[in-house]
């Protein structure tokens, strides 16, 4: 095994304790954002795709290369977007919270990506 | 710029992923948390545009122009209620973009004539088998969840045995792939090809009422998939959020299967519901009492405490608006208004609370099974919108039931139910649920939309 993959088995465990620490303390009431939030996240293939696309290895490398950076860019903007959608609509009480009492729903657009 | 400032840099986009989803677990900070994550993605991928490996922009701009335009007209476009199609494509489309990754990242190898390496070819193959999985699975999950395929457990015979044979093919030309000094290309496409297949064999036979396990799995999948493009590129920033997205979704799978009283490898291949009626009681000689939505309406006007329990119905009705206009005239007739929820209620996690955060339902109103159960026995009325399974007491008290085991939301417990309903159909498990025949119990059938809106009328001029 060379030191590369080492360092990367490393890094792969100890995120995963911590992705479990941090998950495990979210409301249920929250999982589809944390959901869909988590989806943009695992977008960031689009970083490969874009070394992949642009480093001119050829066709066929610029083919998988654009499609990869469409697939991921569509998880990445449509998973941040959604979730802020979604997160927008997320209210309190109007007791506990007097200021957005009769406040109507944004129209849910996007804003993040 | 340096290779030490990009992963300086990486590492900063890393922090903001981490910070951002810690901010996801709170509702007063989660919009917040999703900008922060969002800014780390934006820094993650403007510090790549900077990687000297990168010669031409034309692919990129385009690309990047492509899917943003068409990833923020989806989010802008997708209805509540489908949220869970939403969430299995984009899972779906992630998993392609690693399996695409890692494929292009085999052929530039294999036609430079550079000879990979044993542990990167290992990560390649694994990034080609997670993410070909993640993409046709996801599509297979959409297919089911918008009912262009029949939500009820694709099976026949052999299938398990046939998904054993097609993983150990895959290992097999893997392996010989590996082994072979030649660039060898055909091992790589049938990898590939047999992945695709294995993704569509895998989910067929899960039925839709698990699916909001399988679109957790499967989002984990997607986290793993990118954390293996990680390891082939040799980024650790992939690496980082592949794991957290990863471990993330099998966290969330495991409360789902655990709220089903389920073990995953059950949920995965059990089939479960495949024998559509299988009753375990036979609801022969047993009558039930309908009521009309006046009798409903009155019985709602007068209560002090009602509990409203959202099922996958209330999607399929489209009826949250409905739904919250209901508890506010029954709040401005001095009750009470509750909502529980059950873990598996809907076909996602947390499905119930978005559609009724949509409704503008305040989100400290909507309570967990475990907060709310012990609050049944002093509700006036149990309010069932298109739930069946999670309030079958039959799952506390019949050992012979499919979903014995299972934790329930106690309806029964109520002073009285009143339970909204299509028709007499079985639920999803295809068991009857005798909540339905008990004497305190009343079924308003027809669409729940229609009833709830009725409902509202009633109960506005009583």
């Amino acid at each position: 095994m060379t030191d590369a993959l080492v360092t990367g088995i490393v890094i792969f465990t100890l995120a995963t304790f911590l992705g479990v620490a941090l998950i495990q303390r979210v409301p249920p009431t929250l999982h589809t954002p944390l959901m869909s939030g988590a989806n943009a996240v695992s977008g960031i293939t689009v970083v490969g795709a874009l070394v992949v696309a642009g480093s001119g290895h050829g066709w066929i490398s610029t083919v998988l290369g654009f499609l990869a950076i469409v697939f991921a860019m569509i998880n990445v903007a449509g998973g941040y977007a959604v979730t802020d959608r979604m997160l927008g609509m997320f209210k309190k009480s109007p007791a506990a919270a007097p200021a957005e009492s009769g406040t109507v729903r944004s129209d849910g657009a996007g804003r993040a990506a | 710029m340096s290779d030490a400032l990009e992963q300086l840099l990486y590492l900063v986009a890393a922090v903001l992923f981490i910070v951002g989803l810690r901010r996801l677990g709170n509702p007063a900070t989660a919009r917040a948390g999703n900008m922060v994550s969002g800014l780390g993605m934006l820094l993650a991928i403007v510090v790549t545009l900077f990687d000297r490996a990168i010669l031409s922009y034309t692919t990129i701009a385009a690309g990047i122009l492509v899917g943003s335009v068409l990833g923020v007209w989806m989010a802008r476009a997708v209805k509540m209620t489908s949220m869970p199609q939403m969430v299995a494509l984009l899972n779906g489309l992630g998993g392609g973009a690693s399996l695409l990754v890692s494929g292009a990242e085999f052929l530039r190898a294999e036609l430079v004539g550079e000879q990979v390496p044993v542990d990167t070819g290992v990560t390649i193959q694994l990034g080609i088998l997670i993410g070909a999985v993640t993409l046709t699975g996801s599509l297979i999950a959409y297919g089911k969840l918008e009912e262009l395929i029949t939500g009820r457990p694709i099976t026949f015979r052999g299938q398990q045995a046939l998904n054993a044979l097609l993983f150990l093919a895959i290992v097999a030309l893997s392996v010989y792939q590996l082994a072979t000094p030649d660039p060898l290309l055909w091992p790589f496409y049938a990898v590939a090809a047999l992945s695709l297949l294995i993704g569509v064999l895998l989910v067929l036979p899960i039925g839709g009422a698990d699916m909001p396990v399988v679109i957790s799995l499967l989002n984990s999948y997607s986290g793993i998939a990118a954390a293996m493009t990680g390891f082939v590129i040799g980024n650790s920033v992939l690496i980082i959020s592949g794991a957290l997205v990863g471990s993330s979704g099998i966290i969330l799978s495991q409360i789902m299967s655990k709220a089903m009283n389920r073990s995953l490898t059950n949920v995965l291949f059990g089939a479960f519901g495949a024998q559509a009626g299988s009753t375990a009681k036979s609801s022969a000689g047993l009558a039930v009492q309908s009521v009309t939505p006046e009798d409903a309406a009155l019985r709602l006007a007068y209560a002090r405490r009602v509990i409203i329990v959202p099922g996958y119905g209330m999607a399929v009705a489209q009826s949250q608006h409905q739904v919250r206009e209901l508890a506010e005239l029954i709040e401005r007739k001095g009750g009470e208004v509750k909502y529980a929820i059950h873990p598996v209620a809907g076909r996602m996690p947390g499905h119930m609370n978005v559609l009724l955060a949509e409704a503008n339902v305040p989100y400290d109103r909507l309570y967990d099974m475990d907060e709310i159960n012990d609050q049944f026995e002093e509700a006036d009325v149990a309010l069932v919108i298109g739930a069946n399974d999670v309030v079958n007491p039959a799952a506390r008290s019949d050992p012979s039931s499919p979903i014995y085991g299972m934790p329930i939301l106690n309806v029964d417990k109520a002073k009285s139910v009143i339970v909204m309903k299509r028709s007499m159909a079985s639920g999803f498990a295809g068991i009857e649920n005798e909540l339905f025949y008990d004497p305190k119990t009343s079924m308003l059938f027809g669409d729940a939309k229609k009833s709830l809106t009725q409902l509202v009328s009633e109960v506005k001029s009583v």
